[in-house]
């Protein structure tokens, strides 16, 4: 349990510094890519790439417990070989070290599939890693799941939307709001946190400093022969969703037009978006409540 | 896992606040329709402390089943308690699927859960219903709101998925409604969680950017006046929205500059955008064009963002809007 005061590093007994993993995305960077409407599938290759923005913001997060606490900052990515240039982006920002683990049976992968292999990676190469830091959620897809299941794969806690930490002798300190409640919990190491882009915004690369970065950056590649992982848990083999099609959101639009006296269409509005625009606003809009 | 030929669809009971509750009633409804399709029942399961005001709601919401474990060391929602407690339960009956409110809770404990199940989940879904091979049908955002997908899990239990609030409409309460409530003892061997609650607060509102808002209110010159304009405000307290505005009226000084949306100002993303008497200038657009879903409320049926719109309301925009701000009064009060 969390016995002592909080410590801010220097003055903590332990000498090895922290082995800190951050898993890092490369996504599009427009929101909307060209698709296939035959197979379903997204043209990735046709838009550039960058660092998830959440990721970025962990990163950012693990190099703050570096400058308290000491240690070592491994950035891990698994992607298109391509996604390499999030790891130098990462570089440029202060990590010690990058991997990429790429390979076509590592595609059409799923969460569940995503997980499983990044867990091989750190067990193979971050074996003794004190935190392991994630974006809370990525642009593109957006599902927020990898965080927590990873911290499943690898059967340790995880604190999800993390906005403030700090150390507790061998546990953290964490600060979160979850559903309008503001959360204090106490995490046992080693864990995994996910953050938000409300917090510990990232700092100011030097464009000198990535080009530095994408000169200089020893980025380690790893593919499937190298990762102790089974055929059947990796790629689309290993996915437990399989995504039937692929179709553009405004083509479901409806654009419902509605007609007639401000009052009627007012009606007409709430007996049927009552519980819709009640969620969006969190406000109960149903008529006739005494409270 | 038993002989139990029942099929069933389960919903997991989050009532920790009221929109937390709100959407387990929602997808009770949801689950209701779909058991139906499969010839299953709709399950709901509640964990916690002092629970059974929960249990009855649910039943009187259409729950044909409450499995409920109520005991004082869950007073506090825990992700690696409640996985595991969720776990033991599916495993011991195999529900057809498992839907979970995408809260903050339900969005960190779902993924766990699925993962611990090996099974497959999908994030937010906006639709959800049987296909022809009797599978669940997930229909999810993808790439920012810009595209949807169709996805499936073929071949593992429970096919899971987590849906917003306001996503799915309930059904009216009827309390004459009977349903079994199975109690569920607490297992004995229950891990400690490693990750504890200190302390919890409910924190009033702090302020927040418009880029962050679930609701945004967009006004133009259509709005006719400054002091007309003025009521965008009191619209936004009350569905707790940010205004925002067109360049016209920002160069009128009806509203500051730091309220311009577009290319030249904030770029919104709000679930509802309520844009009211702006024809739709691309300037305009560029920086709201991925809102989830468009209310636009104008005089001429043809402008741009009328077609843009989810909802087309022609109308006065000013005077629709004092009839909205006039409905909201009486509903909120």
């Amino acid at each position: 349990m969390g016995a002592g005061t909080p410590t801010d590093g220097t003055s903590h007994g332990d000498k090895r510094g922290l082995e800190l993993v951050v898993c890092v995305k490369h996504v599009p960077m427009v929101s909307e890519l060209p698709w296939d409407p035959v197979t379903g599938t997204l043209q990735r290759d046709l838009g550039g790439g960058m660092m998830n923005p959440a990721c970025r913001h962990a990163l950012e997060a693990a190099l703050q417990i570096r400058e308290m606490r000491g240690g070592r900052i491994t950035v891990i990515s698994m992607g298109p070989p391509m996604a390499k240039e999030a790891l130098m982006e990462a570089v440029a920002m202060g990590a010690d070290r990058c991997m990429l683990i790429t390979d076509p049976a590592f595609a059409g992968a799923d969460t569940l599939a995503t997980s499983y292999t990044l867990a091989r990676l750190i067990e193979l190469k971050c074996r003794d890693f004190d935190l392991i830091l994630c974006g809370s959620a990525t642009s593109d897809s957006e599902t927020a799941q990898v965080g927590p299941q990873l911290a499943e794969e690898l059967n340790i806690p995880v604190v999800a939307y993390v906005s403030h930490f700090a150390w507790w002798g061998g546990s953290l300190r964490l600060k979160r709001l979850s559903d309008s409640f503001l959360e204090t919990l106490e995490m046992d190491t080693p864990g995994l946190i996910t953050v938000t882009i409300q917090s510990f915004k990232p700092r100011y690369v030097p464009v000198g400093g990535v080009i530095d970065a994408y000169n200089a950056a020893d980025i380690q590649i790893i593919d499937a022969a190298c990762l102790d992982s089974h055929r059947d848990k990796i790629g689309q083999r290993g996915s437990a969703t399989k995504i039937l099609r692929v179709y553009s959101a405004s083509a479901k639009k409806q654009n419902v037009v509605m007609t007639g006296s401000p009052r009627k269409i007012v009606e007409e509005l709430f007996a049927n978006f009552e519980d819709f625009i009640g969620g969006a606003a969190s406000k109960d809009l149903k008529p006739g409540k005494k409270k | 896992m038993t002989n139990e030929t029942t099929r069933s669809v389960w919903v997991f009971g989050d009532y920790r606040n009221y929109f937390q509750n709100r959407v387990t009633l929602q997808l009770i409804s949801r689950a209701m329709d779909l058991s139906q399709k499969i010839g299953a029942e709709a399950c709901v399961v509640v964990l916690g402390y002092e629970v059974d005001e929960w249990v009855g709601e649910y039943v009187a919401h259409g729950a044909n089943k409450v499995y409920v474990t109520d005991h004082p060391s869950l007073r506090h929602y825990n992700v690696e308690t409640y996985t595991n407690l969720l776990a033991r339960m599916v495993t011991h009956h195999d529900p057809e699927i498992l839907l979970i409110g995408a809260t903050i809770f339900g969005r960190e404990m779902a993924p766990r859960l699925a993962k611990r199940l090996q099974t497959g989940l999908t994030a937010d879904c906006v639709g959800l219903d049987i296909n022809d091979e009797g599978l669940l049908v997930q229909t999810a955002p993808s790439f920012g709101g810009n595209l949807l997908a169709d996805i499936i899990t073929p071949d593992h239990r429970p096919q899971m998925a987590t849906v917003r609030p306001g996503v799915f409409q309930e059904i009216p309460h009827d309390y004459v409604r009977t349903g079994e409530i199975i109690r569920v003892p607490l297992p004995d061997d229950l891990p400690v969680p490693r990750a504890r609650l200190v302390s919890v607060e409910r924190p009033t509102q702090r302020g927040r950017n418009i880029e962050d808002a679930p609701i945004v209110i967009c006004g133009g010159r259509g709005m006719g006046s400054k002091k007309k304009f003025s009521r965008l405000f009191e619209l936004a307290g009350l569905l707790d929205a940010e205004v925002g505005a067109t360049r016209p009226v920002v160069y009128e000084d009806w509203i500051g500059q730091e309220a311009l949306v577009g290319q030249a100002g904030r770029h919104i993303k709000p679930q509802i955008l309520f844009s009211f008497g702006i024809s739709g200038a691309i300037q305009h657009t560029a920086g709201c064009n991925d809102a989830r879903f468009i209310i636009a409320i104008n005089k001429n049926p043809n402008a741009t963002m009328m077609k843009m719109a989810d909802l087309a309301i022609v109308a006065d925009a000013s005077q629709f809007c004092v009839a909205l701000i006039n409905e909201l009064k009486r509903r909120i009060r």
